[in-house]
C-alpha cells in the first residue's frame, strides 16, 4: 500500500493541539516549568544530595543555616537546612513530590467519584439526579477546607497521630477527593445533558446498547474536554488544600513533609530571621500551582467547542 | 402473518394540563421484503410512530394503547433486556442527519465492532472482518481505510452509507429509514437511495421509509401511508394513492408538487397549516383546512372505507362511493 498507515504520532503532529501549542509561548513555558517540576518530584531520590527521611543523615547542628549565597552559609547544603538540620533542597524535591502525588491522587479520586455520579445523574435524571446532585449542593455549601477539616480530624482521632502518619498520604487523597468531587460531578452531569440529546445516542439506543454502554462508551468520551481543563484546575486547587492542610497541621507530618508543611515548620522561625525555610518551598509551590492554571488555561481555550470543533 | 403488525397504536404525550394525543389508532402492517412510505408533513408523527415500534418513545410521551407485533410476538410487553435484542439485531434504524447520527468520539470500526459485539458472541477481529465485508457491500471507496478514521474525516454521503452499512450489520429483518437523504445534497440523495433500495431487495429486508418526499414514495415503496396529526388518513398501494389519490390532503399534497408536463402552472396550496397537537379540531382533524367540509366532520372522525385497494378516512369520499354503488350501471 503506498498511503502509509497514519501513526498516532503523525496524527499528533498534524493536530490543531500542537499547531496552538506551538505557537502560545506562554503555553510552552508553563509546560516545561511544569515537566520540570515533575521531573525532580519524581526523580527526588536521583537528584537530592540528602535523604530527608533518613533520621541517620541529620544533625541538629546544621539547623537554620542560610542558603549558599549567604554569610554563613554551607556548600553542603546549597538552599540551607531547616530547624531540624534537614538539607532544604532535598526536603523541598521529596516534597513536591509529596505534593504532586497529592495532588493527583485526589483529583483522580474526585475523578471517579465524579464521573460515576456525574453520569449517572445527567443521564438517569429524575430521582437520581435530584438526590446526587442535593448531596453536591449541601456539600458545596461547606468551605471545602472546613470538610477536609472535619473528615481529617475524625480520622486522626480514630487512627492516633503516629499511625496517621504513616497513611498520612492516602488520607489526604481520600479527604481531598471526597471533598471536591461535586465540582466534577456538575460539570459532567452539564455536559451529559447536552449530549444525551443528540441523535447518537438516540441512534445507539435504537442499536439496542445497554444503558451502561451508551453511558460510559458513548457518552463519557464526549464530554472528556470539560473534565480534561477541570481538573487541571482541581490538581492546582488539591495542591492548594493540601498546603493549607499541612499549614493548619492537619496535612502531612513533619517527618515526610510536603511543600505546605515545609512552609508552615519555617513559619515559626520566621521572626528568628530564617525566612528560607518558608520562602523557598512557597515560590515551588507558588509557581507549580501557577504553571498548572496556566495550562489549564490554554487547555480551556484549545478545547472551548466554539473556538475549535473536532 | 406479517412481519410486523401495528394495532390501534395510541401515543400520548403527557405535559401540564393533560396529555396530547401525538399517535391516534394507529393500525399497518409490514411483510418481509416489503417496502413501507410513511408519508406527512412535519409533526403528523411519522417519526413518533417509528420510535413507538421500537418503545424508544421519550419522556414525556408513553405508549397508551394498541399494541406492536413482531413476528407474533409483542412488542408492548416485553423487557428491556428482550428488547434490545431487536432492536438493531432485527430492527434497525437509519436517521436524518448522517453528520448526527455517529458518535463523533469513536472511529467507525470501533462502532461497528461495538454494534456486533453487543448483540453477537464474537472476536474483535471477526466482527472488524464482517464490519469491512458490509463497508464494502455499501460500495464506499477505500473501506479498510474508513474503519480506521473518525465520523468528521468523511464526507456526509460517506456518513449515510457508514450508517447504512452499520443498520445492515446485523442483517435485520426490517429496517426503518426516517428521512434518510433529507440531509444529503440531490445526487448523493439518488445514489444513497438507489443503494439502500438494492441491499434491502438482496437480502429481502423490508423497508419502512419515512419521508415527506411524495416523489421518492412513489419511487421506493409499495405500499403508502399518509398521516395528519397522528392519524392515518389513508393507506393502500402507492401506484393507486399517487395516480388517485381519494382523500382531499392527499389530493392537496400531489397538486402541491411541480409537474413535468405543465410548465407555468401555479402551485396548489392547502389553505392553513397542520394543526399543533395542543389544538387538535374535533371530528376529522383536517377539516378546518378541507374543501369539502361538512358538519359531520366537524363532529366525528370518520371511519375507513375502501375505495378499490384503499382505506380512506373520508366522509367526502364515502358520499362518493356510495353515489357510485347507487347510480345504474351505465354500458355504452
Amino acid at each position: 500500500m503506498t498511503t502509509a498507515t497514519v501513526s498516532r504520532w503523525d496524527r499528533f503532529r498534524e493536530s490543531f493541539l500542537w499547531y496552538s501549542f506551538k505557537r502560545d509561548k506562554i503555553a510552552i513555558v508553563s509546560f516545561v516549568v511544569f515537566v520540570a517540576i515533575v521531573l525532580a518530584g519524581v526523580f527526588a531520590p536521583l537528584f537530592a544530595p540528602a535523604d530527608p527521611y533518613d533520621l541517620a543523615q541529620i544533625n541538629i547542628m546544621n539547623s537554620e543555616l542560610p542558603p549558599v549565597w549567604m554569610a554563613g552559609g554551607d556548600a553542603q547544603f546549597p538552599l540551607g537546612t531547616d530547624a531540624q538540620g534537614r538539607d532544604l533542597l532535598s526536603t523541598i524535591l521529596y516534597g513536591t513530590r509529596v505534593s504532586l502525588l497529592i495532588g493527583f491522587g485526589a483529583v483522580l479520586m474526585q475523578g471517579a467519584l465524579g464521573i460515576l455520579f456525574g453520569l449517572l445523574a445527567g443521564y438517569l435524571g429524575g430521582r437520581v439526579d435530584a438526590v446526587l446532585m442535593r448531596i453536591a449542593d449541601v456539600q458545596l455549601s461547606f468551605s471545602t477546607l472546613m470538610v477536609a477539616i472535619i473528615v481529617g480530624a475524625v480520622f486522626k482521632a480514630s487512627f492516633g497521630n503516629l499511625m496517621f502518619g504513616e497513611i498520612a498520604i492516602y488520607m489526604l487523597i481520600v479527604i481531598i477527593g471526597i471533598a471536591e468531587w461535586p465540582q466534577i460531578a456538575r460539570t459532567v452531569r452539564a455536559s451529559v445533558l447536552a449530549e444525551k440529546k443528540k441523535e447518537y445516542v438516540d441512534a445507539a439506543k435504537v442499536m439496542g446498547f445497554g444503558t451502561n454502554r451508551i453511558m460510559f462508551r458513548h457518552i463519557l468520551p464526549n464530554t472528556l474536554s470539560p473534565i480534561f481543563v477541570i481538573s487541571t484546575v482541581q490538581i492546582a486547587n488539591a495542591i492548594i488544600s493540601e498546603a493549607a492542610l499541612s499549614f493548619l497541621g492537619l496535612g502531612m507530618p513533619e517527618t515526610q513533609p510536603s511543600l505546605g508543611s515545609l512552609i508552615k515548620s519555617g513559619f515559626d522561625y520566621i521572626q528568628s530571621g530564617s525566612w528560607w525555610i518558608t520562602l523557598i518551598p512557597g515560590l515551588v509551590l507558588v509557581v507549580l500551582v501557577l504553571v498548572i492554571n496556566l495550562l489549564g488555561d490554554w487547555l480551556r481555550d484549545m478545547m472551548n467547542p466554539r473556538l475549535y470543533k473536532g | 402473518m406479517a412481519l410486523l403488525e401495528v394495532n390501534n397504536l395510541d401515543v400520548r404525550f403527557a405535559v401540564r394540563g393533560g396529555d396530547l394525543q401525538a399517535l391516534q389508532s394507529i393500525s399497518f402492517s409490514l411483510d418481509k421484503g416489503e417496502r413501507l412510505g410513511l408519508v406527512g408533513e412535519s409533526g403528523a408523527g411519522k417519526s413518533v410512530a417509528a420510535f413507538s415500534i421500537l418503545k424508544l418513545i421519550a419522556q414525556p410521551g408513553y405508549i397508551a394503547g394498541g399494541e406492536v407485533l413482531f413476528e407474533g410476538r409483542n412488542l408492548s410487553a416485553m423487557s428491556e433486556r428482550e428488547l434490545r435484542q431487536i432492536r438493531g439485531n432485527r430492527i434497525a434504524m437509519i436517521f436524518q442527519d448522517p453528520m448526527m447520527t455517529l458518535n463523533p468520539v469513536l472511529t467507525v470500526g470501533t462502532q461497528m465492532v461495538e454494534a456486533l459485539k453487543a448483540h453477537r458472541r464474537i472476536s474483535t477481529r471477526a466482527a472488524r472482518d464482517i464490519a469491512l465485508k458490509k463497508l464494502q457491500k455499501v460500495s464506499i471507496p477505500s473501506p479498510d481505510k474508513r474503519l480506521d478514521q473518525y465520523p468528521h474525516e468523511l464526507s456526509g454521503g460517506m456518513r449515510q452509507r457508514v450508517i447504512i452499512a452499520i443498520a445492515l450489520l446485523l442483517d435485520p429483518d426490517i429496517i426503518i429509514a426516517d428521512e434518510p437523504t433529507t440531509a444529503l445534497d440531490v445526487t448523493i440523495q439518488a445514489e444513497i437511495m438507489a443503494l439502500l433500495l438494492a441491499l434491502c431487495e438482496q437480502d429481502n429486508v423490508a423497508l419502512m421509509l419515512i419521508t415527506h418526499d411524495l416523489g421518492l414514495v412513489s419511487q421506493v415503496t409499495q405500499r403508502m401511508l399518509v398521516m395528519y396529526s397522528g392519524r392515518i388518513i389513508e393507506q393502500g398501494p402507492t401506484k393507486e394513492i399517487i395516480n388517485d389519490a381519494q382523500h382531499p390532503y392527499t389530493q392537496g399534497l400531489i397538486n402541491a408538487l411541480p409537474q413535468m408536463g405543465e410548465p407555468g402552472r401555479r402551485l396548489y396550496q392547502i389553505p392553513g397549516s397542520m394543526p399543533s397537537l395542543s389544538r387538535i379540531p374535533p371530528g376529522c382533524p383536517f377539516h378546518p383546512r378541507c374543501p369539502f367540509v361538512t358538519d359531520e366532520c366537524r363532529q366525528t372522525m370518520p371511519e375507513y372505507v375502501q375505495s378499490g385497494n384503499v382505506d380512506v378516512a373520508c366522509y367526502e369520499v364515502s358520499k362518493l362511493i356510495e353515489q357510485e354503488n347507487r347510480a345504474p350501471e351505465v354500458t355504452p
